[in-house]
């Protein structure tokens, strides 16, 4: 079973269906009768909506209906939430703002929802959107965070001065304590840039409605279906549970940004039963850049406190995150409970205190995007590591290892109880790997051509398995974070393993299976993996935050053992021999010090055809489920090297050479692992080189489009070095630590130490485009002239 | 409307359009060939990339009446019968593809890169070659591997595109 069990690099079994055409994405699916919807979108970043004429919208081709937030409210249809309250420095509830699904009375962004068109062809559908006449006064806008908090500007009445909360965590007395003792002060002012997610499948959804049976249907981009039909049933009000299927087919991708319930999803699934046809829409990518959730956008003060050797004592950090507009699904935990108890990363730090304040702007909804916090906790962390170690002389290396964390257990004074890692280990097989004893040589040879060569490195930690459901509950999530599986066995002895992760790129099918093979002996061809359906999956909370591996396998893993347990029981009653003195090995029932023994097949048809035990001792069938919740998070960690070649004429900025090693404990499948790590690593290079959202001073979305938002291409990165070092995850039964985020988090801090190294200044930001590292090039030239 | 007939995947069709039908909707809502994708509206991502008349084209980008008597292969007609396309297989195995939503564009393009360029590509090649697709999963590492063996594969078997 080596072959295809954990461990081994298997082929991906869901791959032939996309390598050939025939995937099945949400836009892949067109029901009976089928209309097709188009938004009116604001084009005021903040307006008052004095009046909406749909009359002419209405007369045009094919139309079917015009509707408008006051359906909704006559229809009792609610708005969108925020699930995770977070409660501000006194104690109080942070402040929150209605979010209607159709705008009501105000529009607070570029691409808010004001009304939708049905129609027959998705053309007349959009034809009709423009010409819904919708009467704005024009309110100023707010883009800037500082700006907003003097409060000159109101986005929503609940929040005068645009603070959604002001929160905080750590102990401010021990930290302002540690920097009263401090022999140097590291200070840093750090921008985390504004990112959209973007899945190269845009969101799309189909709504329908059984009027035999009042039932709805919602085929829909989802990371989470069962999230998603839990809000849309009890908060939003479409339909009770049971009246509701939601169905994520094969998705493209998500990172992050298909967790969200949105405004585009509920409307279709409302106003199918309103028409009385299914509703399908279908995003094209300008409606993704203005609606879609965007990422990170944090104004950082940071400050490290150190003592005369360089050993860290505090860290002082206050942050303001950008909400957008209105609070999106989770945005609230992710600058919060998500950032500050990172914040300690791979370091030994006795204090830290740590305040964000949460800021509405006229700008579309900010909330988790691949790493969701812990990228933002990182940045500050590595850069702040990494100048340090250069204003005191010391190589940056050896200063991390003497301030890294030795003794696990290791208890943070932000939240986190570090389980097990070994990061020494990690740091010296990455220098080993990127032959950091050469950089010095490379350096001079690039400089002989004219060309500064830097190194960065970034030793990160990130908090995975998300999460204990007491433990977020106590911090105000409004959900547990378990995770759901159910295995059912067939007489022929194949496996259905239902699972409430979800695979949007994941590798899922694959990864699961090698599961169900390893524990099972089964050939994996012989296992299906469902997901994405909440009539056939019973419940789950979906897949994000790098969990699936380690709360959605442990889940499986639990139901398994059952499956095994009863196993034995029906092989007993099977070979007439006792239930103790069966072993299960190599996926054969045998009893123990006999040749005896029957095939997992076997067993399966025994139970399943129950001749061999009588109702009242066993029940029939073999099919068993499980709930996992996890007992901690899992905390993996790495060190990520980035080597860079800048041209000081042009400013291109060239990565000679990614190394990577990673912690991720335990590993299924080392192919599927290496690929997340490299498409994290890709979008945190993204990050750092190219990407940004950007506003104008109007609330105008400048980069709405692939032409004005740069993204990474093929020709923007090298191929990377990848390493593993391994402590297993000692809080699930598998020794896994999660992959999904890894690089994301850890590439944007070494891409940056890269660039001020090579720059010899610390004055750069994200993203660190041509011009950016040009200018940066200029401000550095009159020191050289003074040298 | 205006009637169009192309051969598409070795098949005569025909079909009623709009003038304004884009042929990328014309593959996929009137053909239901819904292996090409739509992925932006700016012409930058190639997750619709198919060939007309042996040549890969953004079918975005292209007006369903302008391919009226062309030849057209979507990644639908790559596989001959159940035995994938030496590029189809090499995505495979290296692991060229996560969520799957940009590969059918990029496994034409990259057929189409071997066409044009020969078998041997080395990875600076393959990566300024692939400026017109958009992969937000892999970071490309694994494409790059994928098209260099699918590439080597093909020129091995001395294979185009089966129906061109
Ligand atoms: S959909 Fe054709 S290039 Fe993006
Ligand atoms: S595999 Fe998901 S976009 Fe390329």
């Amino acid at each position: 079973m080596a072959s295809t069990g954990i461990g081994a690099p298997v082929r991906r079994k869901e791959d032939f269906r996309f390598i050939t055409g025939k995937g099945q994405y949400t836009d892949d699916i067109n029901r009976p009768g089928q209309t097709y919807a188009a938004f009116v979108r604001s084009p005021h970043a903040h307006a008052a909506i004095k009046r909406i004429d749909a009359s002419e919208a209405l007369a045009s081709p094919g139309v079917l209906a015009v509707l408008t937030g006051a359906d909704l409210e006559a229809d009792k249809i609610g708005g969108l939430i925020c699930g995770w309250m977070i409660h501000n420095k006194d104690g109080s509830p942070m402040k929150a703002g209605a979010h209607p699904a159709l705008a009501v009375g105000k529009v607070r962004y570029v691409g808010d929802h004001v009304a939708v068109v049905i129609a027959e062809t998705q053309a007349q559908a959009r034809d009709a959107a423009e010409k819904v006449a919708v009467d704005y006064e024009p309110l100023p806008a707010v883009v800037d965070m500082n700006e907003a908090l003097t409060g000159k500007t109101v986005i929503h009445d609940v929040a005068p001065d645009n603070r959604v909360y002001d929160w905080h965590l750590g102990d401010k007395a021990a930290t302002d304590a540690a920097f009263a003792k401090a022999k140097h002060v590291t200070r840093l002012d750090l921008v985390n840039n504004r990112l959209a997610p973007n899945p190269m499948e845009p969101r799309a959804a189909i709504g329908d409605y059984d009027a035999g049976n009042d039932a709805f249907t919602l085929y829909t981009t989802s990371q989470n279906p069962h999230v998603a039909r839990l809000v849309l049933s009890a908060f939003i009000g479409i339909a009770p549970e049971h009246k509701l299927r939601v169905i994520a087919p094969d998705v493209g991708g998500g990172f992050g940004s298909k967790i969200f319930i949105y405004a585009e999803e509920t409307v279709c699934v409302w106003a199918a039963k309103r028409v009385g046809r299914p509703v399908k829409w279908t995003s094209d990518r300008t409606e993704a850049f203005l609606a879609d959730a965007h990422g990170r956008d944090h104004l950082t003060h940071a400050e490290l406190a150190l003592d005369e050797r360089g050993k860290i004592l505090g860290l002082r950090v206050h942050t303001k995150a950008n909400l957008g507009a209105y609070l999106s699904t989770f945005s609230s935990s992710v600058p919060t409970y998500l950032y500050a108890p990172l914040l300690s990363g791979q370091y030994d730090i006795p204090a830290i205190y740590c305040e964000v304040e949460g800021v509405y702007t006229t700008t579309a909804p900010v909330d988790a995007y691949r790493g969701a916090g812990r990228p933002e906790a990182t940045f500050v962390v590595e850069r702040l590591v990494e100048v340090a170690a250069r204003e005191l002389g010391q190589d940056p290396a050896a200063f991390r290892k003497k301030n890294f964390i030795r003794k696990f257990p290791h208890q943070t004074p932000v939240i986190m109880a570090y389980d097990t890692g070994d990061y020494t280990a990690s740091l010296e097989k990455a220098l080993e790997m990127a032959d950091v004893k050469g950089f010095a040589k490379r350096r001079r040879e690039s400089a002989r051509n004219g060309k500064l060569r830097g190194l960065g490195y970034s030793a990160y930690i990130e908090a995975c398995g998300i999460a204990p459901s007491q433990a977020v509950g106590s911090l105000g999530a409004g959900v547990g974070l378990w995770e759901s599986a159910e295995v059912r066995v067939n007489p022929v002895g194949t496996v259905e393993v239902l699972t409430g992760s979800h695979s949007h790129g994941q590798g899922h099918e694959t990864t699961f299976a090698q599961l169900v093979s390893d524990r099972l002996g089964i050939p994996i061809d012989q296992v299906a993996i469902v997901h994405g359906d909440t009539d056939k999956v019973q419940f789950g909370m979906g897949t994000y935050g790098s969990r699936s591996g380690a709360v959605g396998m442990s889940a499986i893993s639990k139901a398994l053992d059952k499956v095994i347990a009863k196993g034995k029981k029906v092989a007993a009653y099977a070979m007439e021999a006792s239930e103790g003195d069966i072993e299960f090995k190599d996926g054969r029932f045998g009893v123990s010090g006999t040749d005896k023994s029957l095939g997992f097949g076997e067993v399966a048809l025994q139970a399943y055809i129950a001749h061999k035990f009588s109702g009242q001792e066993l029940e029939p069938g073999l099919k068993e489920g499980a709930f996992y919740d996890p007992t901690n998070f899992t905390f993996p960690s790495g060190v990520h090297i980035c080597e860079v070649e800048i041209d000081p004429d042009t400013g291109v900025t060239t990565i000679e050479k990614w190394t990577a090693v990673d912690d991720f404990g335990h590993v299924i499948n080392p192919m599927i692992v290496e690929g997340q790590v490299h498409g994290g690593i890709a979008q945190g290079v993204g990050q750092a080189l190219l990407e940004g959202v950007r506003y104008d001073a109007s609330g105008q979305l400048v980069t709405a489009s692939y032409m004005d938002y740069c993204m990474p291409r093929a020709k923007d990165l090298p191929s990377f070095q990848v390493g593993t070092t391994v402590t297993p995850c000692p809080s699930n039964p598998l020794g896994i630590k999660g992959c999904g985020e890894a690089g994301a988090i850890a590439a944007p801090p070494a891409v940056i130490n890269a660039i001020t190294d090579a720059l010899g200044h610390e004055d750069i930001a994200m993203p660190a485009t041509p011009q950016a590292v040009w200018q940066a090039v200029q401000r550095r030239l009159p020191a050289i002239a003074a040298e | 409307m205006t009637t169009i007939s192309m051969t598409v995947n070795g098949k005569a069709v025909t079909g009623n359009v709009e003038p304004r039908t884009l042929l990328v909707q014309f593959l996929r809502e009137n053909l239901r060939l819904t292996g090409t994708h739509v992925g932006c509206d700016t012409s930058q991502c190639g997750a619709c990339v198919v060939h007309v008349d042996g040549a890969a084209v953004k079918s975005c980008t292209m007006l369903a009446v302008s391919c009226d008597g062309s030849n057209v292969t979507t990644i639908e007609g790559l596989a001959n019968g159940a035995e994938l396309h030496p590029m189809q297989a090499a995505f495979r195995e290296h692991h060229g593809l996560q969520c799957g939503f940009c590969t059918p564009g990029m496994i034409m393009s990259a057929v189409d890169m071997v066409n044009r360029l020969g078998p041997d590509l080395d990875e600076k090649t393959i990566r300024e070659e692939l400026e017109g697709n958009i992969c937000r999963c892999t970071g490309y590492h694994n494409i790059v591997k994928a098209v260099e063996a699918g590439a080597q594969a093909m020129g091995a078997t001395g294979q185009r595109v089966a129906a061109e």
